[in-house]
């Protein structure tokens, strides 16, 4: 079975989305990213559940999908107030949580 | 029929209302917590959870007094016919008749039931147990009857007479208490259950009886009643620590009284106990000396002056007697004798009672000094040995009594609160018709005139007294005798006064009365009919045969074994009933007469202005002395409280001063040195340079961390993800 391939492309999915997390300061394309992310995740699990012939990983991924939305809408509202509060969705201008 | 002969056969009753008797108490109890707790919040404000608990508990003490003698009936039942065939057997073997008649006669061939009891372990110290429990024989089975049914007619007459009043709801709750902490004393197993409802009963009557306390003279009044109370209370301590040690450390009521009736007790330790346990009674019975707190817990609303008179609170005296009587029996060397303390506390308390009733305006103060006279009554049966005659006329006194005040408190309703007779009553039997006929039957019921209540249960303490020829008491007790013959003819006297005075005449008052409502005049329609049939129980055997007779010495009295083996019952005397009878009833009529006269000559006069106390200068200091209660007040407040009272106070501030003062100086100067050096040296010096380094510490720390938090969230995201990367080469590196 292909396991190898698929834990090297969530690797490579990862990797991108990570890559986009740090350097984008625009927050959607910064949520874009964690998508990537969790999409990484779900190709592990269900790859991994397909491997050992158990539906769970698939299960899981479906969850994880679920979860994802909510993230998604919760973040998506997020951006959407800063951008009220700052007429701009850059991310590092919004810095007030420093010590 | 040897076995008749003798010991009579007893017999345990069954059923789940003795088993369960912790109910009917419990069921007040609860009901005063609800009121506390959602009273005002209520449409009747509270006065619903009360009646609804009261007559629950009513409801519980019928089905058990019903069971108690449905039991009862039903072994005696068996047992007769049992005792038939063998008497029959008997008289043909060996034509021996007189033998099953004598045992007839004597009542010996009835059963005796035993107590039920119902016992847990409350607490154990030291390989004693303490227990707490119920007892239900027929003792308590009739308090609990008398309680909660003249509990539940004061609750109802109550939601009338105290209608408005600004604390509605709080009277409520303690009603409830009142009527649970006499339940909870009467259902006692153990002395010291009873000492706990003894005192529950005590704070209860403080806060009814000053239950208007804005006024002084009724908070004083309930301060007096409280205080009172104190001083016997201490004598029911030091007695019933007496008797655990006597009984062999235990508290259990049966095991002190089997102890007592065994002889396992010396006689001099139950007489020294049974002291102390006197000077509670006279302090919660209201016995001379110490019954000037009785007269003046008038303060209280008048319905709580019925439940306190007629049910709960000063009855708990007698009540505790009856129920440690082996004790008393031994002690006061009852049985054979012709004057014993407690007979003679007794006797005292009823001729001096009955003797200050006359005096008074207040028609409930009337009412008290009648209940002080007929505790004494009662304290005088007990005394010489008539326990039987002493429960019941605590049960039908119970009755007429709770009809009088009930009566007293609707006259007082119709004269706008006043009780005083002679300035606003006269000629109510024209506006009040109902509490006139209920309030007159009572006065006969306590006056003892047949076939009223009384009349049954004074004969019977009369012939306990053994004073009277032909009666077979206990001892021979003349001078008790002599003293009840005079009280039953005073009892009669002042009460003839009391209704010429507030029924008869001429209204003296301002303003119309007027007749009461349905909620006060059924109560005492109640009450009254009770007065007359409550009589009827314990009719002797001897005069209208054993089918009716003595129905409640069979269900009341104890079984053989819990009572002295030495006990017996006064036979009844038709000539001293007739006798007796005929003084009250001329002591009545004299006096009677004297107010018709009077009446004759001058319609508004309610005393003769030449009188005999105007003539006579020693009718008139005898007048003086009654008036002023014997001066016992004076004794109490002027004497012994001021002649105590300073120098003690003058000692004690000495000591106080000198010796008190100067060791709290002493001690609070060194402890200021304590202090200073304390302060100097481990508060500053340690403690404090402590803390702070350690503060100091963590802000130089913080200062370097801060620059960290930058608020960047891409920079805390490459440190997580830096960091995820450090850990997963360690862990790929481990693997």
């Amino acid at each position: 079975m292909l396991l190898n391939q698929f834990l090297g492309l969530a690797a490579i999915l990862f990797c991108i989305g990570v890559y986009g997390v740090l350097t984008r300061r625009n927050g959607v394309m910064v949520l874009m990213s964690i998508e990537l992310i969790l999409n990484a995740v779900n190709i592990n699990l269900v790859a991994f559940g397909a491997y050992q012939g158990d539906v769970g990983g698939q299960v899981f991924a479906l969850f994880v999908i679920a979860v994802a939305a909510a993230e998604v809408g919760v973040g998506l509202a997020i951006v959407l107030l800063i951008y009220r509060n700052r007429r701009s969705i850059d991310v590092s201008e919004a810095d007030l949580l420093q010590g | 029929m040897l076995l008749a002969a003798g010991a009579s056969e007893t017999f345990t009753p069954e059923s789940w209302f003795f088993d369960n008797a912790w109910t009917i108490p419990a069921l007040p109890c609860a009901a005063f917590i609800l009121i506390l707790l959602f009273g005002k919040r209520l449409p009747y404000k509270g006065a619903e959870i009360g009646i609804a608990s009261v007559v629950t508990a009513l409801g519980l003490a019928i089905l058990t007094t019903g069971a108690w003698v449905g039991e009862y009936e039903s072994h005696q039942g068996s047992h007769s016919a049992e005792a038939v065939t063998q008497d029959v057997e008997l008289a043909q073997d060996t034509d021996s008749f007189e033998i099953a008649a004598d045992a007839g006669e004597g009542g010996e061939g009835h059963v005796k039931a035993e107590p039920v009891v119902r016992k847990l372990d409350w607490l154990s110290s030291n390989g004693k147990s303490f227990g707490i429990g119920t007892l239900v024989d027929g003792q308590s089975v009739m308090m609990l009857l008398v309680v909660t049914f003249i509990s539940t007619l004061v609750h109802v007459y109550s939601t009338d007479y105290v209608h408005g009043d600004r604390r509605f709801t709080h009277y409520f709750a303690f009603l409830s208490l009142f009527t649970s902490a006499m339940l909870f004393m009467v259902l006692s197993a153990t002395t010291l259950q009873l000492i706990v409802g003894w005192e529950l009963v005590g704070v209860c009557s403080f806060v009814l009886i000053g239950h208007w306390w804005e006024e002084k003279a009724n908070s004083d009044a309930a301060m007096k009643a409280f205080l009172t109370n104190r001083v016997g209370d201490i004598g029911l301590l030091i007695g019933m620590t007496i008797l655990f040690f006597a009984a062999g450390n235990t508290f259990d009521i049966l095991d002190i009284n089997d102890a007592a009736i065994n002889g396992e007790i010396a006689h001099s330790t139950l007489t020294w106990a049974s002291i102390c346990l006197m000077a509670a009674v006279m302090s919660k019975s209201g016995q001379f000396i110490l019954h000037t707190w009785l007269p003046d817990a008038m303060a209280g609303p008048t319905p709580v002056s019925a439940l306190i008179h007629a049910a709960t609170m000063v009855v708990a005296g007698v009540y505790m007697v009856g129920r440690l009587y082996p004790v008393f029996w031994d002690g006061m060397s009852i049985a054979g004798s012709s004057i014993n303390l407690m007979a003679l506390i007794g006797g005292i308390t009823c001729v001096f009672g009955g003797a200050l009733a006359f005096v008074q305006r207040d028609i409930k103060k009337v009412l008290a000094y009648s209940t002080v006279s007929q505790l004494g009554y009662m304290v005088m049966a007990l005394g010489v040995g008539a326990w039987t005659a002493a429960m019941f006329h605590l049960f039908t006194h119970a009755f007429f009594k709770a009809c009088l005040f009930l009566g007293a408190g609707s006259v007082s309703h119709a004269c706008h609160h006043s009780f005083d007779m002679k300035a606003d009553m006269g000629g109510l039997r024209k506006y009040m018709p109902t509490t006139h006929k209920t309030f007159l039957i009572a006065s006969g019921a306590l006056a003892g005139i047949p076939p009223l209540a009384g009349f049954w249960s004074k004969d019977e303490i009369l012939a306990g007294t053994g004073g009277w020829p032909g009666t077979n008491g206990n001892g021979t007790y003349y001078i008790i005798f002599a003293m009840g013959m005079l009280t039953a003819a005073m009892t009669a006297a002042y009460m003839a006064r009391t209704i010429w005075l507030t029924f008869y005449g001429d209204y003296r008052g301002h303003e119309e009365p007027h007749e009461s409502g349905k909620r006060i005049t059924v109560p005492l329609m109640i009450l009254a009919f009770l007065a007359v049939v409550a009589g009827f129980f314990n009719m002797p055997s001897q005069w209208v045969g054993d089918g009716l007779g003595l129905k409640f010495e069979q269900w009341v009295e104890p079984a053989g074994t819990r009572l002295p083996g030495n006990f017996t019952h006064a036979k009844p005397s038709i000539s001293l009933a007739i006798v007796a009878s005929l003084l009250a009833v001329a002591a009545g009529a004299f006096v009677w007469n004297y107010y018709k006269k009077l009446y004759a000559k001058d319609p508004k006069a309610t005393e003769y202005t030449d009188g005999l106390a105007s003539r006579m200068p020693l009718a008139a200091s005898a007048h003086k002395v009654l008036e002023e209660k014997y001066y016992l007040d004076h004794l109490y407040t002027d004497t012994i409280a001021a002649g105590t009272k300073g120098p003690l106070a003058r000692a004690a501030y000495w000591f106080n001063q000198n010796i008190l003062d100067g060791i709290v100086d002493g001690a609070g100067k060194g402890s200021v040195g304590l202090g200073r050096f304390i302060y100097k040296y481990i508060d500053q010096g340690t403690i404090d340079a402590t803390v702070n380094q350690t503060a100091a510490g963590a802000g130089q720390s913080g200062g370097i961390l801060r620059r960290v938090q930058s608020g960047k969230i891409r920079q805390y995201a490459t440190l997580m993800f830096g960091a995820a990367a450090v850990l997963v080469a360690i862990f790929m590196a481990a693997v």
